[in-house]
């Protein structure tokens, strides 16, 4: 028992530490942004992008220095850090607001009850008028079928892969969704055009599109599925279990149903994860300008494949107004997505297990 | 010689909930300070503000004064980081840095700080903390493999060597012995006494017959209902408050009558 | 383990007491039909399992062989040939330029996107308050369900157009390095659709993905660990240095891995955002590029009935895929292997 406690060295101890005042931040926020400003006068830049990213950098270069000289380099250390996840928080969302912003005001002159409800039939690219009504029918036909066999087949496979999966099969299984989930949406459109358009014979048609939904949205649904399900608590089928009741009887009565919001809300993500895709259904469904409510034969339209056409990458030529036409189905592409996507989460967050 | 810290008038908040209410205590140097108390009387929450850790939780704030020989921890110009180098700390479940050795957790404090040094310097600050933590013998052969590979009371000494390694002047002590077994608990409570002469200690523990046997002095804090805050009931020589306390309240809790 | 689960039915089934259905006539009352139930089920979902496994061998069988033709009636090299004509007499195609742009603008996307949505992660993760971390942590989440084509189109109508001049400022004063240097522009308006261009509609396409299985991560990272370092005196960033990226640091491996998969197989946006070339061009501010998945959808068109164009494409589209499947596979290797020995 010799306690000896070396004292391994002598620092003079200081609790209290030089700090940049509070205004620091924002006094060099305030010199950056007017240092980029006179830049951008004297130097012509013409666009806001090279003047915002040197005002960040001048911001950071400036308070990083400023730091060091006061607080020393640990606390310079530990502001830079922060600035740059800032930036980057900023990088990742002006994409988001541009785009959305962008699509507005490019599709809503091209909106309007008569753009709703008009197919482009007869309308060619030198014309005004035609609408997406057409398009809007395909694309919830064909999304729809394949969200009708997707989400079964993967609400089941989760169910499989939570409840009895043991071994290497569903080992196999649960990797397989994994890699599946990264397949490129052109590789199923080409599998589904070799498989069944080359080997029925058959010219495209609105379900074949389907059937490479149904490839690309699989994953997504069991694995936000299988995180649903595997959030309900084990006690709740022991209790279930100890009550003798058969395990298929516990899953459909106890685990599904409490699982259910979680589960609406993952196929919803999903749907609206896939109702965009637009290279498969240029493999698969062709286009038509007039309104083919048949999903199991003939060209179809879709949302995606009229903007690419109207773009003028089918036939080649635009036209004076195919253009307008593009970003006015684009917004209302992009409105349907954002609508199931928004109700999806706002589902999740009235119902949630983490909302309180 | 170890520093004396003076809490004064000290209120602890989480958000709105004020956890802890109107603290006075002072913890004289080179002593072992027990807090004891039922569970959610505030004990851990008053000695997370010791070291300003209770402001990095979540809505966590505090009103009053702690004052380390006389100078305030929440004063204006201080630096939260250099206090938690000051006043070190030993968690409840012992926290080794997962993806470090045992070597590089001993010197973590300074590997953090990104403090550079020179072998021959960290070799022997990791061996004096490992002796002082009396895990040296211990681990001497296999400095270099994980820290998660010791047995639970082996990684809470590594923890002690960690937090000792920065050469602080008070260790908090968050029921440390909690999730070991009892011959763990043995090891750290007989190295807690031998640490007592170098180091102010605070150790918050649930079990009464530990603060009995480390402490020197002890401090009873107790909660009136669930939602009320945590206040300190009574405080003094350990002997004292086991056999003679003043209050009612706690002569029931060391008498096994609640909590 | 299936020793006590094949038990425990038998055990049911079997009459307790001497006499059968005697003191207990319940427990034979239910279970066969519960098992016959259970057996269903379990075929079923099973079954649903089996799909999964089917349809990715199917994916890779049926492209093989309807890539075969092509590769007999190529005259071109497969890895050598920078050209695109199986319509040409004798047919001469190879992979080497599309491969070259699929390569570099996806190494582009991951360069500039991983770093911004780590930076994402942590600072919705560790730095923002619980409330605004929620709002922009939607906002982020909200631009993964963005349609690949709205990016495209937004690539090509606004961003592109918009960033002529960094194209030609990054040409000018960078130019020392070939990479960045453009040999024909020589005014802004020249400036355009490069592989350059491409990588950074790439790197916006895959941050939302990456910055949420990265912010997962960084949730997940214990708090015992932070008040360790923080115990210690570590500022923030020492706190995210010491504790959380070291934790995630196989997370984030595998979210890169992942967005250099999406950034591989992306066709619409590219397809939109380049300007065909069939070139191996270094300078990547320059006009031109493909990628194998832009080259399937802008040739399918002109394939036609030719089934040499058409085995081409199904042979790129084979390429592609195992080659997702190679790098989507490492993702979920690194995670797995992570997981065994932690």
């Amino acid at each position: 028992m010799t306690a000896v406690i070396p004292i391994l060295r002598t620092e003079r101890r200081t609790l209290s530490a030089k700090r940049l005042p509070r205004s620091a931040p924002g006094v060099a926020g305030l010199t950056a942004v007017a240092a980029a400003l006179t830049a951008r006068g004297t130097l012509h830049w013409t666009g806001w992008f090279t003047a915002g990213f040197a005002a960040a950098l001048v911001h950071l270069l400036l308070l990083g220095a400023w730091s060091v000289a006061v607080e020393g380099r640990r606390r310079a250390t530990d502001r830079v850090a922060g600035i740059l996840v800032g930036a980057c928080l900023v990088a990742a969302s002006i994409p988001l607001v541009m785009i959305l912003g962008y699509i507005a005001v490019k599709g809503a002159p091209a909106l309007s009850p008569t753009f709703l409800t008009h197919s482009m039939n007869g309308v060619t690219g030198a014309q005004a008028g035609g609408g997406v009504y057409h398009a809007l029918i395909g694309t919830l036909e064909q999304v729809g079928i394949a969200a009708a066999v997707a989400l079964p087949i993967g609400i089941l496979t989760a169910i499989y892969l939570v409840e009895f999966g043991r071994g290497a099969f569903s080992r196999g299984v649960a990797f397989f969704v994994d890699v599946m989930n990264g397949v490129p949406s052109i590789v199923a459109g080409l599998f589904v055009f070799t498989f069944l358009l080359l080997g029925l014979g058959v010219r495209p048609f609105g379900a074949a599109g389907s059937v490479a939904l149904v490839v690309l949205m699989l994953p997504i649904v069991i694995r936000s599925a299988e995180e649903m399900i595997r959030l309900i608590p084990h006690e709740l089928r022991e209790a279930s279990d100890a009550l003798g009741v058969p395990r298929w009887r516990t899953i459909v009565k106890v685990v599904l149903p409490t699982a259910l919001s979680g589960l609406v809300t993952g196929c919803l993500l999903a749907i609206s994860r896939v109702a965009g895709e637009t290279a498969p259904l240029i493999l698969l469904v062709g286009y038509s300008a007039r309104i083919n409510p048949d999903p199991l034969s003939g060209d179809q339209a879709s949302l995606p494949v009229m903007i690419w056409d109207q773009l003028g990458k089918r036939s080649g030529d635009a036209g004076a107004f195919g253009e307008t036409r593009a970003w006015g189905a684009a917004l209302v592409l992009i409105l349907l997505v954002l609508a199931v996507n928004l109700a999806a989460r706002l589902l999740a967050r009235l119902t949630g297990p983490r909302s309180r | 010689m170890p520093p004396r810290i003076d809490v004064h008038n000290l209120d602890a908040y989480y958000g709105d909930f004020r956890a802890v209410e109107g603290v006075t205590i002072s913890v004289e140097p080179g002593e072992v300070t027990a807090l004891i108390g039922p569970s959610g009387c505030g004990k851990s929450t008053f000695l997370r503000t010791i070291n300003r850790m209770h402001e990095v939780t979540p809505g966590g704030r505090v009103q009053g004064s702690v004052r380390l020989d006389g100078q305030d921890l929440y004063g204006r110009d201080i630096d939260p980081t250099a206090v938690r180098r000051t006043i070190g700390m030993v968690f409840q479940r012992p926290n080794p840095f997962p993806t470090m050795s045992i070597y590089d957790n001993v010197i973590a404090g300074d590997k953090i700080a990104g403090i550079k040094r020179r072998k021959a310097v960290f070799d022997d600050i990791v061996e004096s903390s490992l002796r002082a933590a009396n895990l040296w013998p211990e681990v001497a052969h296999r400095l270099h493999k994980t820290g998660a590979s010791l047995s639970g009371g082996q990684q809470q000494r590594l923890c002690i060597a960690r937090a000792i390694a920065v050469q602080p002047a008070v260790l908090l002590m968050d029921e440390p012995c909690s999730a070991l077994d009892p011959i763990s608990t043995l090891a750290v409570e007989s190295l807690i006494t031998q640490l007592k002469s170098d180091y102010t200690i605070v150790i918050v523990t649930h079990n009464m017959q530990q603060a009995a046997r480390v402490s020197d002095r002890t401090a009873f804090f107790t909660v009136a209902d669930q939602g009320m805050p945590g206040r300190l009931v009574e405080h003094g020589p350990t002997a004292e408050i086991f056999t003679a306390a003043t209050h009612q309240a706690t002569r029931d809790y060391v008498g096994g009558r609640f909590g | 383990m299936t020793k006590i689960v094949t038990k425990a039915p038998s055990g049911r089934r079997a009459p307790l007491g001497p006499a059968a259905g005697g003191a207990f006539p319940g427990i034979r009352a239910l279970p066969g039909a519960g098992r016959f139930g259970d057996r269903v089920f379990r075929t079923l979902t099973a079954g649903s399992g089996a799909f999964v496994l089917v349809t990715m061998v199917a994916i890779g069988g049926y492209l093989a062989v309807a890539a075969w033709p092509a590769l007999h009636a190529n005259s071109g090299n497969l890895f050598t040939t920078q050209v695109w004509r199986p319509q040409a007499d004798p047919p001469v195609f190879g992979m080497a330029a599309i491969a070259f742009g699929t390569v570099v603008s996806s190494l582009i996307a991951v360069a500039i996107g991983v770093p911004v949505a780590v930076g994402v992660a942590l600072g919705v993760s560790q730095y923002l308050p619980r409330r605004w971390a929620s709002v922009i942590g939607g906002l982020i989440d909200l631009l993964a369900a963005v349609p690949s084509l709205v990016f495209g189109m937004w690539g090509l109508y606004y961003l592109i157009p918009h960033t002529r001049g960094f194209q030609q400022w990054l040409s000018t004063y960078l130019g020392w390095i070939p990479i960045f240097r453009n040999r024909t522009a020589t005014v802004a308006g020249q400036y355009g659709q490069s592989l350059l261009m491409a990588g950074i509609v790439l790197a916006i396409m895959i941050i939302p993905i990456v910055a949420s299985i990265c912010r997962e991560v960084f949730a997940r990272t214990p708090g015992a660990t932070i008040d360790a370092a923080l115990a210690l005196g570590a500022t923030r960033w020492e706190v995210i240095r010491s504790a959380v990226l070291p934790f995630g640091r196989s997370g984030i491996a595998s979210a890169a891995m992942l967005g250099l998969g999406r950034a591989l197989g992306e066709t619409i946006a590219v397809a939109l955002v380049l300007s065909s070339g069939f070139v191996i061009n270094w300078h990547l501010t320059e006009l031109g590029g493909d990628t194998v998945a832009s080259t399937i959808v802008l040739k399918f068109g002109e394939a036609g009935s030719s089934p040499v164009a058409i085995a081409a494409l199904m042979l790129a589209g084979l390429c592609l895929f195992a080659v997702t499947l190679v790098v989507n596979a490492t993702a979920r290797l690194i995670v797995a292997r992570k997981a065994v020995t932690s």
